[in-house]
């Protein structure tokens, strides 16, 4: 069967099961948009490249399936080089699409000409530009297959307008020859049988469960294991939901924000079980103290993870899933050989009472200013237990994943290794594209929700009904936090002012409905007007307290002993 | 000498691949001393000569993330004192016909060659470990040195009754 270079390439996404693709068309990209039109692709029109991007990765976290995004080339390459980063930063499987000039004239400064390939090289798991028509099947074959396996994350297909129109002969391959690609998902059994052995020793053990939890779909293997041990587990702010917050092992997050209980637990461990996560620097704070005493069982499918921050004393490479289902069947052979573990009732007796002490600390006066905190936790509790959250990044993230319940791994969507401003709606969007089913909120700050806005245009086109919180408190929130507490109070360039724009107004032109809550009082109510709204996406302008910091905090480079709690627990919040 | 390790990486012989390594090393920080990059008898793959300032980065995080790359297909460390490193240099020395002959008596004794003579300079070609070259790049700077390339070295392991001094990181898998 002959077919040009762009219907090999349609024919190709479809073969890797694609129900949905992101995008918007230029001149580069023109052939592969005309056979789009009798696929059974669903296309959704962005209105900036960056958007598809991030839509693609909100799709991805939501379905655990690769998020496809297609673009043409130059300036809508470079605009989705953010989220490309983004994806690469936080292991997210996307498979973007460039059109590119034609082959024959790369090199030559032509219209719309930038080296897309070499632009992306080192923020893509992997990128092909292609060269012949022939090898489109093959190529596309290899992208899904390098971004969904091993470490997911995103790759890029750069392809020639003149490739493109060229003819080929269509196949599909049976499988992937990638000679220098071979994950090792199984983890080594010895090492897993030490590692059951340190569990059964330690006397102040901690689950520390990252993000790799999440992608693995361990999270029924991960509570095995909890419940079976007793340890109790942090979720950092790429694991949130890999176990259920309410569950009483889950200690909640660690990191510059986390809360009292999950920084100090794993600070005072001797043995954290590593899974999934790579010691970032905003968990570990200052490397030298954290976590002195802790013996560390690391589990990651990246070989490159362990040891590269901390060194670990059980290293084990593999699928996390897969390691932790085997490393309960050694638990479980350990204690039937040697009796009960080492006694750690003292250790959460210990939890228990940080726990007690420190908890995470708001007031919500009666008439007073609103409180970010208030609107987080109200909107928890008139939303579903599998609704979706997606945020953006800075206070209203920090403050969305400390106070929110997670009760589903896949339910909560954000930027964390990049801390991309602008994610949230985005996000929101391929989320709820992914997941019709489920109801999508995203909280987003003032600052964040100016930067990609715009996209709600295409909500409202592709009856997309997601639900956007914006915590408005007039400033660049998380910057204006630095500024009051390490430069003296000078804040400079954080205010954005609460009334431009006028946030109701906007959302009403982009076909959304706007609304606006200055007081405590109407909260709950606004959100149920929310929630009945199906048909467009809802814009609420939460007036919040713009004093607000978020508490407890780390500050950058210092140890994770220097924890500060914050007015709520008085002078000097210890 | 700063503390360097060798590595002798098989990668896939295709466009970008250069620039896929060269770019990693520089966005994890890590220091190449020198590159060189040949054929290998399999048209299919390259072969590249990397010798790293183990000072800036751990070698185990270097050959991991190298291992990373996907057209990289095997790596194999050779520590300084297990390896066979070899150079190349060429050199063109100011001779006139004063100093002619006491140039000419080093090219002797360093067991280098002449490979272009001019007016005034002589070309000289000097194969060798890299510090036999350092030093005869010293002994000639008297003389002034009109230009001097170096090839950067590539280097194999020592051949031993021992089976070990080859460590195979990544093994080509069909």
């Amino acid at each position: 069967m002959k077919l040009t270079g762009a219907q090999a390439l349609i024919k190709s996404l479809e073969m890797e099961q694609v129900e949905v693709m992101f995008g918007l068309p230029g001149g580069a990209i023109l052939p592969v948009y005309d056979p789009l039109i009798d696929s059974s692709i669903r296309h959704i029109l962005v209105r900036h490249e960056q958007g598809a991007g991030h839509m693609a990765s909100g799709y991805a976290w939501a379905t655990g399936r690769p998020g496809v995004a297609m673009v043409t080339s130059g300036p809508a390459a470079t605009n989705i080089v953010t989220p490309l980063c983004d994806a690469y930063m936080d292991s997210v499987p996307v498979v973007v699409v460039t059109g590119q000039v034609a082959y024959s004239v790369i090199g030559t400064d032509a219209f719309q000409e930038a080296d897309t390939v070499g632009i992306t090289m080192p923020i893509t798991k992997h990128n092909w530009l292609i060269s012949d028509a022939q090898d489109i099947p093959r190529i596309v074959r290899e992208a899904f297959h390098v971004a969904t396996t091993g470490r997911p994350g995103p790759v890029l297909v750069d392809l020639p307008k003149d490739v493109a129109n060229t003819p080929m002969d269509w196949y599909w391959p049976e499988k992937v020859d990638l000679p220098g690609y071979k994950p090792n998902v199984k983890g080594h059994p010895r090492q897993i049988k030490d590692a059951a052995r340190l569990i059964m020793e330690a006397q102040r053990p901690v689950i520390y469960a990252g993000g790799g939890i999440v992608k693995s779909g361990a999270s029924r293997a991960l509570r095995e294991l909890a419940e079976l041990t007793g340890v109790p587990v942090v979720t950092t702010l790429m694991g949130r939901g890999a176990i259920p917050d309410e569950h009483p092992l889950c200690l909640g997050m660690p990191g510059m924000h986390g809360n009292y209980t999950a920084v100090t637990s794993m600070q005072k461990s001797d043995l954290l079980i590593t899974l999934g996560a790579r010691f970032d620097d905003r968990v570990t704070g200052k490397v030298a103290t954290f976590a002195p005493d802790a013996k560390i069982i690391h589990v990651d499918i990246d070989p490159a993870e362990l040891g590269k921050v901390r060194r670990p004393d059980v290293p084990i490479v593999g699928d996390v899933r897969a390691v932790i289902e085997e490393l309960n069947k050694a638990v479980k052979a350990e204690q039937q050989k040697t009796g009960a573990a080492s006694d750690i009732s003292a250790w959460i007796a210990q939890i228990r009472e940080w726990q007690g002490d420190f908890p995470l600390k708001y007031t919500q006066d009666d008439g007073g200013p609103l409180k970010p905190q208030f609107v987080i936790e109200k909107l928890r509790e008139n939303t579903p237990d599998d609704c979706i959250l997606a945020s953006g990044v800075g206070q209203h993230q920090m403050w969305a994943s400390q106070l929110w319940k997670f009760k589903h791994p896949n339910t909560w969507i954000n930027s964390g290794g990049l801390g991309t401003m602008g994610y949230a709606v985005p996000a929101a969007i391929g989320a709820k594209v992914g997941r019709p089913d489920r109801m999508v909120w995203a909280i987003d700050g003032d600052g964040c929700f100016q930067m990609t806005a715009q996209e709600l245009v295409t909500a409202s086109a592709e009856r997309i009904p997601v639900k956007i919180a914006i915590l408005n408190n007039a400033y660049l929130g998380m910057v204006r936090q630095w500024q009051e507490l390490f430069y003296e109070e000078r804040y400079s360039e954080v205010y954005l002012s609460p009334d431009l724009p006028d946030y109701v107004k906007w959302a009403e032109a982009m076909g959304c409905v706007g609304m606006r809550v200055d007081t405590a009082d109407d909260v709950v109510t606004t959100i149920e007007k929310a929630n009945e709204i199906d048909d467009r996406p809802v814009v609420i302008d939460f007036r919040t307290d713009w004093r607000e910091k978020v508490y407890p905090m780390v500050p950058a480079g210092a140890s994770n002993d220097d924890i500060i709690l914050g007015p709520e627990f008085g002078e000097g919040g210890r | 000498m700063i503390a360097h390790h060798i590595l002798t990486v098989t990668v896939e012989n295709k466009p970008g691949v250069l620039s896929r390594v060269a770019g990693l090393f520089s966005r994890r920080a890590f220091n190449i001393v020198s590159l060189a990059v040949s054929p290998t008898d399999d048209e299919r793959f390259s072969r590249m000569t990397i010798v790293v300032d183990a000072e800036t980065a751990p070698l185990e995080q270097v050959v991991k993330q190298l291992n990373k790359l996907i057209p990289v297909i095997k790596i194999t460390e050779v520590a300084p004192a297990e390896g066979v490193e070899r150079e190349l240099m060429l050199v063109i020395v100011k001779a006139a016909a004063e100093t002619r002959s006491q140039v000419t008596e080093l090219t002797a004794i360093f067991e280098a060659k002449i490979v272009d003579v001019g007016y005034e300079a002589m070309t000289i070609m000097v194969a060798g470990e890299p510090d036999k070259l350092d030093a005869f790049s010293d002994l000639v700077k008297p003389f002034g040195i009109v230009e001097l390339q170096r090839t950067g070295r590539i280097a194999l392991p020592k051949l031993s009754r021992q089976p070990t001094r080859l460590r195979a990181v990544k093994a080509v898998r069909a």
